[in-house]
């Protein structure tokens, strides 16, 4: 059985403020509709590349989303800001419309986009209790019902009659959670509520997520940043960037197409043309490549070349190039670079640098370079995330077949006697 | 996996939906809600105030008062032979809930965006919301006028008669009058609030073209028949005539405003459910 099916949604916004210019949009659009024509601003609009300036005053948040979902999955919503998540989340739970396509859905939706809606900080948790649980849909019985396992899983029973205004924020989340995880609903929608309340709360949510879907065989979709609650939670995924749909499936692969996603997954760059390559009017980074020493593919037991040619437009000055290390984590795996002139005597011209990462050194993994160009080792001249990114494969080594846990596999200097 | 023939939806979510799905049964699913929105305003109006639900009386006895002086006195105004206190308070009473429901449910939309904006229950809750909260307020006022009432009564000034029976009915077709312009206000206004301003000051105005503070029977010839077609002029008349036994009053009036307050409601409940779906992307 499905629960909830997307047909082809969109969902466009216009940019920029409400007023005159607005208006001669809306005169001609309803001039549009009164001839029975097509609106004509859904044809125009831009993926929401929120970065660069875009040419039109419309962009789609979501483009063309399928999808269907399974009755009793927890299904992980994951992208990058901006990839059109919350958007998502606002039309399943009805908050806004699409612009285009159907969404279709079997049983009752419970959504909790914050939590604590419309706590009034006057009144008590009790009262609270009551209108939180009317505004998400239950009736004065159905709370009634719950009562006890609501004030039980907030832990703040002592307070039940006090305002909400006299809570402390932690307690303020606790019962707020508590009510929305109660909820009698087949489909709950959960955006990234997680992030309050303590380790131990959110543990609790968490585990009371899971048991929403995977013992009372609800729905629940999931949105959050937090990957490791993601796929703790959550047994399929979809993965949104741009306000498309990349990739829909199984959790774990789901993860690993958002992180190759977000980030570059080439070992080379080349760029020929200097006047087009990656960087300022300081620095232009020509090559940047990371290669195994041994020739194949990097492994543990490879080691890796790192070279970079680059073009130094600023003569005279103190010349320091960093290369930052880090995991898909983003974990900072080291944090080091090349002085290339310490007597302001830099030149404006081609520099390569090349330095190796020694074999056994890096365990299996994915990375990236941040690289950071200075000057006088305190300045930055250009920076740079991720222009290249490599894996490091796991081979065996000794009778170890496994991957081991860790950023590091030295091969220690070891005594034994 | 079922065949898609035989998936069973319950709901279809999309961008337009039929024009006189009202969802009125939806609304009806949420009637706790209603109960616990009122319960709020109720409970949190005069918290931290010492005279707490004695502001309810305070407002309609001062202004009473200054209308008495103002309009009564200086102005010199016919109240029909009515003792001035029960006739201004008469009037204030109910205009004080008239007013208060519709520049709540005008800009309804704006004032609860942050709940709209995080979480589905029929729009329409609200609005009715708003007219039933203030229903109690105006509940508590009457309670003071019919004091008042009994006052001139045992003095002999006033004989209330049987349409004092019609208050109810009155009182809802007023509510109703406000929740219809209400909601066409604040569906006109969730992108362009252009009209906001024109309501400001446009609600204070339509007090004078009511008769609040005049009888109707002071106003003759052309005037009066474009009082007519306001269609609070019957309701207050109404009111008057039965508790205070004066003023022009025929059924015929409340029968036009009945239609009239019919046909706007219908019109601000079409509009509101047309806007409500998409609102919060102009609000």
């Amino acid at each position: 059985m499905l629960a909830l099916k997307a047909e082809n949604i969109s969902k466009q916004y216009r940019l920029g403020q409400v007023g005159t210019g607005s208006l001669s949009h809306d005169l001609n659009r309803f001039w549009h509709q009164v001839r029975g024509k097509e609106d004509p601003y859904l044809k125009i609009g831009e993926a929401n590349d929120r970065t660069s300036k875009g040419d039109s005053d419309y962009v789609w948040s979501l483009r063309n989303i399928d999808f269907e979902i399974e009755q009793g999955d927890a299904v992980g919503i994951i992208g990058r800001n901006g990839a059109g998540k919350s958007t998502l989340l606002k039309l399943l739970s009805k908050v806004t419309k699409p612009t285009t396509g159907k969404i279709f859905t079997n049983g009752r939706i419970a959504s909790l986009l914050e939590v604590g809606t419309g706590f009034h900080p006057e009144m008590t948790g009790r009262e609270n209790i009551y209108l939180n649980g009317a505004i998400l849909g239950m009736t004065r019985k159905e709370i009634t019902r719950k009562f006890d396992e609501i004030v039980d899983f907030s832990g703040v029973e002592r307070y039940i009659d006090t305002p909400v205004k006299r809570y402390s924020s932690g307690m303020y989340v606790r019962l707020a959670f508590a009510v929305a995880a109660n909820l009698e609903s087949e489909i709950l929608i959960v955006d990234e509520v997680l992030a309050v309340g303590d380790a131990e709360f959110q543990k609790k949510c968490l585990g009371k997520m899971g048991d929403v879907s995977t013992g009372e065989g609800r729905t629940v979709l999931f949105v959050s940043h937090n990957l490791t609650a993601v796929k703790e939670l959550c047994s399929t995924g979809i993965l949104l960037d741009k306000g498309n749909l990349v990739y829909s499936g199984d959790i774990e692969q789901t993860v690993i197409e958002y992180q190759k996603n977000s980030l570059t997954k080439s070992r080379y760059l080349h760029e020929g043309n200097l006047e087009s390559a990656i960087g300022n009017e300081n620095i232009r980074v020509k090559e940047f490549t990371a290669v195994p020493i041994t020739g194949g593919l990097i492994d543990i037991n490879s080691g890796i070349r790192v070279k970079i040619k680059f073009f130094n437009y600023k003569p005279n000055i103190n010349l320091d190039v960093t290369f930052e290390l880090r995991t898909f984590e983003e974990v900072v795996v080291f944090h080091s670079g090349a002085v290339i002139s310490i007597n302001k005597d830099a030149e404006a011209k081609e520099y390569c640098v090349e330095f190796d990462i020694s074999k056994q050194y890096l365990n299996a993994g994915n990375y990236y370079f941040k690289l950071i160009f200075g000057q006088d080792q305190r300045y930055t001249l250009f920076s740079c995330d991720n222009i290249i990114a490599f894996e490091v494969q796991n081979i065996k080594l000794g009778l170890n077949t496994h991957v081991l846990p860790g950023l590091l596999r030295p091969n220690l200097d070891y005594k034994i006697s | 996996m079922t065949e898609p023939q035989q998936q069973q939806w319950t709901e279809t979510i999309e961008s337009d939906h039929s024009l006189f799905d009202l969802k009125l049964k939806q609304v009806w699913k949420y009637k706790d809600l209603v109960y616990m929105f009122v319960k709020r305003d109720f409970v949190s109006e005069f918290k931290q105030t010492i005279l707490g639900p004695i502001w309810f009386f305070i407002n309609p006895i001062f202004t009473t008062l200054v209308y008495v002086v103002v309009f009564g006195n200086i102005a010199g105004l016919s109240t029909d032979g009515a003792p001035k206190v029960l006739f201004y308070m008469a009037g204030v009473t109910l205009w004080n809930y008239f007013s208060a429901c519709l520049t709540k449910t005008s800009s309804v939309f704006r004032d609860n965006a942050a709940i709209f904006g995080k979480v589905y229950f029929p729009r329409l809750v609200m609005p009715l919301t708003i007219v039933l909260s203030n229903l109690m307020r105006f509940g508590v006022q009457f309670l003071l006028f019919l004091a008042f009432l009994i006052y001139y009564m045992i003095k002999g000034d006033v004989q209330p008669n049987i349409w004092i029976l019609a208050t109810p009915f009155i009182v809802i077709l007023m509510a109703a009058f406000a929740l219809g312009t209400g909601m066409i206000f604040s569906s006109l206004t969730t992108k362009y609030r252009d009209l906001q301003m024109l309501l400001g000051f446009g609600i204070s105005l339509f007090m004078y073209a009511t008769p609040v503070i005049y009888p109707l029977s002071s106003l003759t010839g052309i005037w009066k028949k474009l009082a007519l077609y306001n269609p609070l002029t019957g309701i207050f008349e109404c009111f008057k005539y039965g508790w205070l036994g004066v003023g022009d009053f025929s059924i015929s009036m409340l029968l036009i405003s009945s239609a009239i307050i019919l046909a706007i409601l219908g019109v601000g409940t079409l509009i509101f459910t047309k806007v409500e779906k998409g609102f919060m992307d102009t609000v």
